[in-house]
C-alpha cells in the first residue's frame, strides 16, 4: 500500500467540507437543542408537545433517510436548497434533537436543593437556571455533548450520498478512478481519526475545567 | 424587644396532598428578636419557614414581611403577583438544612450572587461587603476556595454569610448544627451567637436546649403542624405549659449536642 503516491485531488477541500459540516451543524445544534430543552421544561403544554414530537421523530429515523428527505423532499414543498446547506440543515436538526436530550439530562441532574437556594434569594425561573442550575448541568452533559460532537463529525460522510464533496466522496472519486479503494479509505479514515483526535483533547480539557470546583 | 414587627403569618394552612402540615399557624417575629422552633419530626417546622419564605406557598392565611402582605389562597397568579412573592423571599434568606451552596461558585461568589443578579448591587459594593460579611464569620482567608474543599462548619457559615448578604429582614436556619460534629457545631453556634448579639432576626429550628436557652427569645412548640406554647426560654424549659411539650422535652438529651460555651 503506497499511500504517498495515491493521487487524491481535493482531498485537503474534502477534509475542509467536512469540517464546515461537522462544527456548523452542531453550533447549530447546540443552539437548537437549548431551546428545544428549554421548551420541553416549560411550563406550557403546547410547547413541550412540540419539543417532544420533534426530538421523537429526529432521534427516532436514520440521518441518511432525514438527508435523503430534506434534499428530495423539499423541493416538492418549493423550497430548494443546494446540497451544503441541505446537509447542514439536515444534520443541525439531527444532533439538536440528541443535544436537547443531553441537556435535559444534565438539568435534570441537578440536585432540587439548588433550585430551592435560588428561588429562596428572590431569583426568577429564568435567573436560577442561568446562574444556578446551566452552569452545573453543563459539566453534567459535557461528555454526553462532547460524544454527540464526535458522532456528528463522523456521520457527515452522508452526506457523499447528496453530491456533497467532502472527505468521504473524495475518497471514492480517487477509488474509483485509480481502483485503489482500499489506499483511498485508509486515508480519508485516517484523516476522521485525526480530526476526532483533535476533539478528544478538546472534551478532556473542556471537562477538566468544568470540573475545577469539584476536584 | 422593639416594636417593629419583621415578619408575621396569621392563619397558615398549608397541605400537601393528603398530609396537612399546618394548621392554622400564627407567629410574629419582631426585629431583632430570636425565634427558636422546636417540636417533633414532621411538626412542620420546616414547613413553616419555607413559607415564611414563600418558597412553599399556603394554601390559606397571610404573610407579611416589610410592610408587604401576601394573602391566600391567592387570587390570579399575574406577574405584579410573583415579583411580590420575589421581593419577600428575597427579604427572609433562608439557610437550609443542607446548605444548598452553589458549588460551581467559590465561597465569595456564593456570597455575591444574589446582592448582584437580585438586589442588583454594583459589583465593587457587593464584593466589599462580601469579604466583610466572610470576615464576620472568620472566613475571609478561604474567599476563592470552592464549597467542595471546606469542612461541614465553614460551609454552614458560607450559607450564613450568603443569606446576611440580601441584608433580610428576617434569617431562617433550618437545624444549623444538625449535620455537624459537637466540636463544628460549637463554632457555627458561636457564629449565630455573635449575630444575634448584634441584633440580626432570626427563626431557628434547634434540638439544642442550651443553645436555645441562651440565644432564643422565644421558643415556639410546634406539634402537628400547630404552635402549642410560645414562651420565654427559661419557662419553656423550665415549666412547659403542655404535656405534649414535657413529654417531648423528656426525650431530647439536656446536656446533649454542643456546650453553649465552648
Amino acid at each position: 500500500m503506497d499511500l504517498l503516491s495515491l493521487p487524491m485531488p481535493g482531498l485537503l477541500s474534502g477534509v475542509a467540507v467536512t469540517l464546515l459540516l461537522g462544527v456548523v451543524s452542531f453550533v447549530f445544534g447546540l443552539v437548537l437543542g437549548g431551546l428545544v430543552m428549554l421548551a420541553r421544561l416549560s411550563r406550557r403544554r403546547p410547547l413541550r408537545v412540540a419539543a417532544i414530537v420533534y426530538v421523537s421523530v429526529f432521534r427516532g429515523t436514520p440521518p441518511l433517510v432525514q438527508l435523503m428527505l430534506v434534499y428530495f423532499g423539499l423541493p416538492r414543498l418549493d423550497v430548494r436548497l443546494p446540497p451544503v446547506p441541505s446537509a447542514i440543515l439536515t444534520f443541525s436538526l439531527y444532533a439538536g434533537a440528541h443535544l436537547s436530550e443531553n441537556l435535559r439530562g444534565g438539568v435534570l441532574a441537578v440536585d432540587g436543593g439548588q433550585w430551592d437556594a435560588a428561588g429562596s434569594m428572590g431569583m426568577s425561573h429564568g435567573l436560577a437556571l442561568r446562574r444556578v442550575v446551566l452552569p452545573q448541568a453543563l459539566r453534567v452533559a459535557a461528555p454526553a455533548i462532547g460524544g454527540r460532537f464526535i458522532s456528528l463529525m463522523k456521520d457527515t460522510s452522508l452526506a457523499s450520498v447528496i453530491t456533497v464533496v467532502e472527505l468521504t466522496r473524495v475518497a471514492e472519486t480517487a477509488g474509483s478512478s485509480s481502483f485503489r479503494y482500499v489506499e483511498a479509505f485508509t486515508v480519508a479514515g485516517a484523516a476522521y481519526w485525526l480530526i476526532n483526535t483533535v476533539l478528544f483533547a478538546g472534551q478532556g480539557a473542556l471537562e477538566r475545567r468544568l470540573g475545577r470546583a469539584y476536584a | 424587644m422593639s416594636g417593629n414587627v419583621a415578619v408575621d403569618v396569621r392563619g397558615l394552612h398549608k397541605r400537601f396532598g393528603d398530609l396537612e402540615v399546618l394548621r392554622s399557624v400564627d407567629l410574629t417575629v419582631y426585629s431583632g428578636e430570636v425565634v427558636v422552633i422546636m417540636g417533633p419530626s414532621g411538626s412542620g417546622k420546616t414547613t413553616l419557614i419555607r413559607c415564611l419564605n414563600l418558597l412553599d406557598e399556603p394554601d390559606a392565611g397571610s404573610v407579611t414581611v416589610h410592610g408587604t402582605t401576601l394573602s391566600y389562597p391567592a387570587r390570579g397568579q399575574g406577574r405584579s403577583r410573583r415579583r411580590l412573592v420575589r421581593d419577600i423571599r428575597a427579604r427572609t434568606a433562608m439557610v437550609f438544612q443542607h446548605l444548598n451552596l452553589f458549588p460551581h461558585m467559590t465561597v465569595l461568589q456564593n456570597v455575591i450572587e444574589g446582592p448582584i443578579s437580585v438586589r442588583r448591587l454594583p459589583r465593587s459594593y457587593a464584593v466589599e461587603m462580601g469579604e466583610r460579611l466572610l470576615a464576620h464569620v472568620g472566613l475571609d482567608d478561604k474567599r476563592d476556595e470552592y464549597p467542595a474543599r471546606l469542612s461541614g462548619g465553614q460551609r454552614q457559615r458560607v450559607a450564613i454569610a450568603r443569606a446576611l448578604a440580601m441584608e433580610p429582614e428576617v434569617i431562617l436556619l433550618d437545624e444549623p448544627t444538625s449535620a455537624l460534629d459537637p466540636e463544628l457545631g460549637a463554632e457555627v453556634l458561636r457564629t449565630i451567637r455573635s449575630l444575634a448579639a448584634c441584633g440580626t432576626t432570626m427563626v431557628v429550628i434547634t434540638h439544642e436546649i442550651p443553645f436555645a436557652r441562651e440565644v432564643a427569645d422565644r421558643v415556639a412548640f410546634m406539634d402537628a403542624g400547630h404552635i402549642l406554647e410560645e414562651q420565654h426560654p427559661n419557662v419553656f424549659f423550665d415549666a412547659p405549659a403542655t404535656a405534649r411539650a414535657r413529654s417531648f422535652l423528656r426525650l431530647v438529651p439536656k446536656g446533649g449536642g454542643p456546650p453553649s460555651r465552648p
